[in-house]
């Protein structure tokens, strides 16, 4: 990292200027509509401002206006690389305000379901990084693994990317005959995978040196910044809500919660924010082989209520979605319609962290960090 | 040589002359760009389970042939605020610059364009013309990508000529010449003759050579693959950072030009390789055509082989690309002053001190 004493000073009568280059909202490389304004000396970030809200949808004005079940398609487009997570934590939400009990089949398909999904997302953001790297060979190997994800979500629900699958008190479909055989089928298919993308990608000598000790972002700031999930963990902290404020039927799976360690520089660097995800898939895929070994027989819509009119009174309820803590704030006044849902997305509040971990490094280094806090554009304008 | 014949047949010195400096661009380096962009395709779909191009064509061989078409019938955009004629003689100046270098470049036994002395010289010296080039275009396109792409590339081409010319001069050193023609006839015989393996002489230092030569063959290599701009030194055109680099703002023919010079560069710093340290136009072990009495076969032979050297360094160039992260600007300069420069410069010294003694 290039801090600011090492750029030599310029003799006086030499005249330099910053120069702001607009990095976005057309660029191959901001994930989305996201403008960064870089005020740049040389190659050097002075300043990172990032600038949001070319993709708002008014999700959190729009919600008023519905019903509560009517909610749940909104909520797939938000983070649209993780819709099913979005779904569920609606869906837990949501129960805890009604009250409701949920058949444990259900809880099962959860899970599995949203354990897929943070496989599926986190497919997407190890390719999308090593192609924002340079190496576009293994963004494709993720994407052909991903699509076999997307096609077991097509099997349940009949859609692929957007799937109104989770329900309030449960799911909207029964699971395929064929799934629980083709979902173990999967697994014993993707581990050699994960060695493929190490060897390729992980373990690479250029791709190390670019992202070990890169935007290195401490603990203290982490916590201060409100930073969750994946890239809180890589800074040091075990933490993960799945364990730490249980939620469905997380407490009866053994997973660990593997956390930066810094092998390769410094910890909380981009690699380790990076290899974070890829050790996170190995315990995802190992809650999915007890799920798939455990999952009972049973009615799915059993509690799905008729008609879903939440007593007056007010419920936050947070899951880890891939990509961190998303929380949903949910009043209700008594009404078939939310009076206000309010989210907390994990990527909103990751994309705060840019101008800290981005000054003093170079333009190359704010792709490589940009890509290592994995937003969704669609989650942070929402 | 083919020289003879035309002078022959035009009855002209300075027609001749002229027909055969441009048969390389027609014979050669047109329908190489061609079929090097769709092999790039190809080898980098089969790298990353895909089929490529399929439509045009039996498996798509076709398609560069649609690309170029649609190319060609493209609308010249130009910028407002550009420094027009600098954007408009930039393509032509890169195109120059990696085509230039195709004459001194011996194809077989019978086929150089231009036989001459200082060849590898002349090489490195015209395709300086590159570097103003690419500066030319990213200076007037009035893009901040674009200028920061250009500056990026003027740097990394500059300095990685400094170990190219470093592994230059180490051949110069044992061989005494700097024309490639020659430098490839001296390497005749069987394989064990390449200059990758100590060279044609038989003795004690050749086998001294032979770590050595392995030494200067990575390094240039390394360095060549600098100054086209390929993975993992694409710096001056990453995608990811600068969206295309020099060239984001042209479009149509202006744009195929620049694409046609990188493919074309490809190839001539491979064939440079080749000629260098693989025996150049030399089949690795004697010719058909000496075995069947049949002596017009050897020039097409050589050919074959020469091609096929170059070929063979260019798919390697494309395994780089599509297996290799990108380095950062810092980094790559790093590596060639750093470890590049001082490993070639040591190289060149201990192959001086042998061939003095």
């Amino acid at each position: 990292m290039l801090t600011e004493e090492k750029i030599p000073t310029k003799p006086d009568n030499v005249r330099t200027e910053e120069m702001v280059l607009n990095m976005g909202p057309q660029h191959p490389s901001t994930h989305g509509v996201l403008r960064l304004e870089l005020t740049l000396q040389g190659e050097i970030i002075k300043e990172c401002r990032p600038h949001i809200g070319y993709l708002h949808r008014c999700f959190e004005k729009h919600a008023e206006a519905m019903t509560y079940p009517q909610v749940v398609p909104y909520t797939d487009r938000m983070d649209y690389l993780a819709s099913m997570y979005n779904e569920f934590g609606y869906a837990v939400a949501v129960e805890k305000l009604l009250g409701i009990e949920i058949p444990e089949r259900v809880e099962y398909i959860r899970v599995i379901m949203g354990e897929f999904q943070r496989i599926a997302s986190h497919l997407v953001a190890l390719g999308t990084y090593g192609a924002d790297i340079g190496a576009m060979t293994p963004f494709l190997f993720c994407f052909r693994d991903r699509e076999k994800i997307l096609s077991l979500f097509e099997l349940v629900s009949g859609a692929r990317l957007l799937y109104n699958y989770i329900w309030v008190g449960g799911v909207s479909h029964d699971l395929h005959p064929d799934f629980v055989r083709l979902a173990k089928e999967f697994i014993p298919y993707f581990r050699p995978k994960i060695k493929e993308l190490n060897d390729l990608l992980t373990g690479n000598r250029i791709f190390i040196e670019r992202t070990a000790n890169v935007g290195v972002l401490p603990l203290d700031t982490a916590i201060n910044f409100g930073i969750s999930g994946p890239n809180l963990r890589a800074s040091g902290l075990k933490w993960d809500l799945r364990r730490d404020d249980p939620y469905s039927i997380y407490d009866k799976f053994d997973f660990d919660i593997p956390i930066g360690k810094g092998e390769m520089g410094t910890v909380g660097d981009c690699w380790d924010r990076y290899y974070m995800r890829v050790l996170e898939m190995e315990q995802s895929l190992r809650i999915l082989e007890q799920a798939l070994d455990q999952i009972p027989e049973g009615d799915v819509s059993s509690a799905i209520p008729k008609r879903i009119k939440p007593p007056a009174g007010q419920v936050y309820s947070r899951v880890e979605n891939p990509r961190g803590e998303l929380g949903y704030f949910i009043i209700s006044n008594g009404t078939v319609n939310p009076f206000r849902i309010k989210v907390k997305g994990p990527s909103f509040v990751h994309l705060g962290i840019m101008n800290e971990l981005c000054k003093g490094h170079m333009i190359a280094d704010v792709i490589a960090i940009l890509g290592s806090i994995d937003i969704v554009l669609g989650e942070v304008d929402r | 040589m083919i020289y003879d014949y035309l002078y022959n047949l035009t009855g002209s010195e300075a027609l001749a002359a002229f027909i055969q400096s441009l048969l390389p661009l027609f014979i050669f380096i047109l329908p190489f760009a061609l079929f090097a962009v769709l092999m790039e395709r190809k080898v980098s779909a089969h790298m990353q389970d895909r089929l490529g191009p399929m439509r045009v064509g039996y498996h798509g061989i076709l398609q560069t042939v649609a690309d170029i078409l649609k190319l060609v019938q493209k609308e010249d955009i130009v910028p407002a605020d550009t420094d027009k004629p600098l954007f408009n003689i930039a393509p032509a100046l890169v195109f120059v610059g990696s085509y230039g270098v195709f004459a001194a470049i011996p194809f077989s036994g019978a086929f150089v364009g231009a036989n001459i002395d200082l060849g590898l010289f002349y090489i490195v010296a015209i395709s300086g013309l590159i570097v103003a080039g690419i500066l030319m275009a990213g200076w007037s396109s009035n893009n901040k990508y674009s200028l920061l792409g250009a500056m990026r590339s003027a740097a990394q081409i500059i300095s990685y000529e400094i170990p190219t010319m470093l592994v230059i001069l180490t051949i110069v050193m044992i061989t005494g010449t700097l024309n490639l023609y020659t430098l490839s006839e001296m390497q005749t015989g069987y394989f064990w003759n390449w200059m990758i393996f100590g060279g044609p002489d038989f003795g004690i230092s050749k086998f001294i050579f032979i770590p050595l030569m392995i030494i200067a063959f990575v390094v240039i290599y390394i360095s060549t693959l600098a100054e086209v701009n390929r993975t993992p030194f694409d710096i001056p055109e990453a995608e990811s950072e600068l969206v295309a680099g020099y060239h984001t703002e042209y479009s149509g023919m202006k744009f195929a030009m620049f694409f046609l010079a990188e493919y074309a560069n490809m190839f001539a710093v491979s064939a440079i390789v080749a000629a260098i340290f693989f025996g150049g136009f030399q089949s690795p072990f004697g010719y058909l055509g000496n075995t069947f009495g049949v002596h017009w076969l050897i020039p097409f032979e050589q050919f074959f082989w020469f091609t096929a050297k170059g070929l063979f360094f260019v798919f390697v160039q494309m395994w780089l690309r599509w297996t290799l992260p990108r380095l950062r600007v810092d980094q790559l300069m790093a590596l060639c002053w750093k470890y590049l420069i001082p490993i070639a410069f040591v190289d060149l010294l201990i192959v001086g001190l042998i061939t003095v003694l």
